[in-house]
């Protein structure tokens, strides 16, 4: 198994006290694409970078287990956490305008990420970089090996994102709403992307997004999670036959083109669900 | 990527070379008008209360006050672009050579200060603000407000009497012990720089002990606003999604720091170095009271008391041009740094 959690808790220290922003969180990961699914604050993305170890420093954190790959990370030296990161496990962030260095060109990002793996001259790793760029079937790599961030469009600062993520060839893609911030039509072309390299590649994705039926195409499993804990996890092609009242709510409340109605449901919450 | 043509590049070499001359014209213009309308008579002054009137009006033709007050700015200022700021009353010398011999030590002085405070203070911000809330944090905040909170003149003297008058470990006021006064012969009009050019070790030594307390005097000051600055921006950097990226690649921490959050606030940073250098070469007038040091500061402060108006308005236009340029050096540190200006 790539990812190996349980009884995770993240929990934050507030002026009236702990707060538990995960609560008690379990999943596990091999080779296959796993989506999370969730509004904000239910606790996915800290679940995601308590992976990496990447919570802001005032996080606490307590599990019967995280492992990658084997190595529990809530006690693994920083040396091997740095060999995790960046290595073994890539992380993509929602929106390449605030997620790349606004002052280094897109190749230096990713001739960066590339030789903190392989050693290598400093020409060698711009060319590994334009070769990425072009996996990222971005059409003139060079070009945009020179470009600053700010003068790439969203779908090609996240294609930058992905190439500098793949870089060292990792097993595991964490991807956090890595579509949220695109256009309709440009999402679909990332999610291409990436599913393309994933599965070439033989990677594990963990893929992040508040989009239920966007995680249902394009996942093997989902998980859904509600105010810090997994609701549900199940096989993406039976999510029409899913149990819990918050996911069954949540398929509700999406529009339908074949069985349109003339107003949609809100949701009404349970109590009883952060229970 | 081409970003800057080099058509757009001269354009706007010309606009900010234009806007240059119009704020030092601007700045000669108030400054004269002030030193004509000020209710002081410089004829007075140079002849005292009691000269005979007709010695009174052949001193006021000699100086060109019977003309109107245009054409005597209109005067002044075509010996402005002769490179002539005219004579000072008080010293009787060129106001350009007056400018010559006290600039270079309020150089010297804030120089040596800008290294300190610069290499202290940023270091001690960037630690700071990665090591937010910890002890070395407290400490950093409280040195450094102590540091800005502190008027000089209080800390000029206690550091004098402490390390001079207790201590010993410093020499007293002044550029150079009274001993080595007009040893080495002036090449730049850095002491220190011209006892080595003459290689003359005592007196880069004597002159070198006397910069280092002033300069320290300035140096916490300065260090202090620089630190909290760059601890402010820093804060700011580190919580950009930029940074969980970087990490995220597995650089080392140091890199994350330096290369990436940093990196970006270099620019910001360069402005307020520009800004605080551009301070202390106006002359620290209390601090060069304090510690005789023959500066700037103190030259325009004794000629202000004494309505030399050739050398207040000289001095002012120099302190002027200064920060003008330094404002320039910040904005085209501001281009070379950040690629989205």
């Amino acid at each position: 198994m790539l990812v190996e959690i349980s009884g995770l808790n993240i929990s934050f220290p507030t002026p009236h006290g702990m707060h538990a922003a995960v609560r008690d969180v379990s999943m596990t990961l091999g080779t296959e694409k796993l989506g999370i699914v969730g509004e904000s604050g239910s606790g996915k993305s800290l679940t995601a970078r308590a992976l990496l170890r990447l919570l802001p420093p005032a996080a606490v954190t307590r599990a019967d287990t995280l492992r990658f790959d084997g190595i529990d990370v809530l006690s693994a030296s920083e040396k091997q956490m740095g060999m995790i990161r960046g290595r073994r496990a890539g992380l993509i962030l929602q929106d390449p305008k605030y997620s790349l260095n606004p002052i280094m060109t897109a190749g230096d990002q990713i001739a960066e990420a590339w030789r903190n793996r392989r050693k290598g001259s400093r020409r060698q790793a711009k060319e590994a970089a334009i070769d990425l760029l072009a996996q990222v079937q971005i059409r003139d790599p060079r070009r945009v090996a020179d470009s600053y961030p700010h003068e790439l469009s969203g779908g090609m600062g996240q294609r930058v994102m992905i190439a500098m993520m793949l870089a060292p060839d990792p097993e595991l893609l964490i991807a956090d709403e890595p579509t949220s911030a695109l256009d309709a039509s440009v999402q679909a072309e990332i999610l291409k992307l990436m599913e393309d390299l994933v599965s070439r590649r033989n990677m594990g994705l963990m893929l992040i997004s508040h989009d239920l039926p966007l995680v249902g195409h394009f996942c093997d499993r989902v998980a859904v999670m509600y105010a810090g804990r997994v609701v549900e996890e199940l096989a993406a092609g039976e999510l029409g036959q899913a149990r819990h009242p918050y996911t069954r709510a949540l398929l509700d409340c999406m529009p339908s083109l074949t069985h349109p109605r003339p107003r949609l449901p809100v949701m009404a919450r349970d109590p009883a669900w952060l229970t | 990527m081409q970003r800057h043509s080099p058509a757009r590049t001269l354009a706007r070499l010309g606009a900010t070379v234009s806007s240059l001359a119009i704020t030092l014209f601007g700045l000669v213009l108030v400054t004269f008008f002030i030193g004509r309308v000020i209710p002081i008579d410089p004829v007075l002054t140079i002849l005292g209360d009691h000269a005979r009137p007709e010695l009174v009006e052949r001193m006021r033709i000699e100086l060109g006050l019977d003309k109107p007050l245009p054409v005597q700015f209109w005067i002044y200022l075509t010996h402005l672009f002769r490179g002539d700021l005219g004579r000072s009353v008080m010293t009787s010398n060129l106001v350009v050579d007056d400018i010559k011999l006290y600039f270079p030590a309020t150089v010297e002085l804030g120089t040596t200060a800008m290294i300190f405070a610069t290499l202290i203070g940023i270091p001690l911000g960037v630690l700071s603000a990665v090591r937010r809330n910890s002890r070395l944090d407290q400490f950093v905040r409280v040195f450094s407000i102590v540091g800005h909170s502190i008027p000089i003149p209080v800390l000029g003297l206690i550091s004098l009497l402490v390390f001079y008058a207790w201590l010993g470990w410093a020499p007293g006021t002044g550029r150079v012990g009274v001993a080595y006064v007009g040893m080495t012969p002036t090449v730049t009009g850095f002491l220190t720089v011209d006892a080595l050019i003459a290689g003359d070790a005592d007196v880069f030594w004597d002159a070198l002990s006397h910069l280092m307390l002033p300069a320290a005097v300035l140096a916490y000051f300065s260090m202090a606003y620089i630190s909290r600055m760059t601890r402010a921006f820093m804060i700011d950097a580190l919580a950009g999604e930029y940074v969980i990226t970087a990490r995220a690649k597995g650089l080392s921490p140091a890199r994350v720091i330096w290369r990436h959050a940093f990196g970006n606030i270099a620019v910001r940073l360069a402005t307020v170095l520009a800004l605080t250098y551009a301070g202390l070469l106006e002359g620290a007038v209390v601090t060069e009271m304090i510690f005789s040091w023959p500066g700037i500061g103190q030259y325009l402060t004794v000629s202000l008391l004494n309505a030399d108006m050739n050398a207040v308005i000289g001095a002012t236009l120099l302190v002027g041009f200064v920060y003008m340029v330094l404002n320039l050096l910040a904005d085209v540190a501001y281009r070379v740094l950040d690629p989205r200006v």
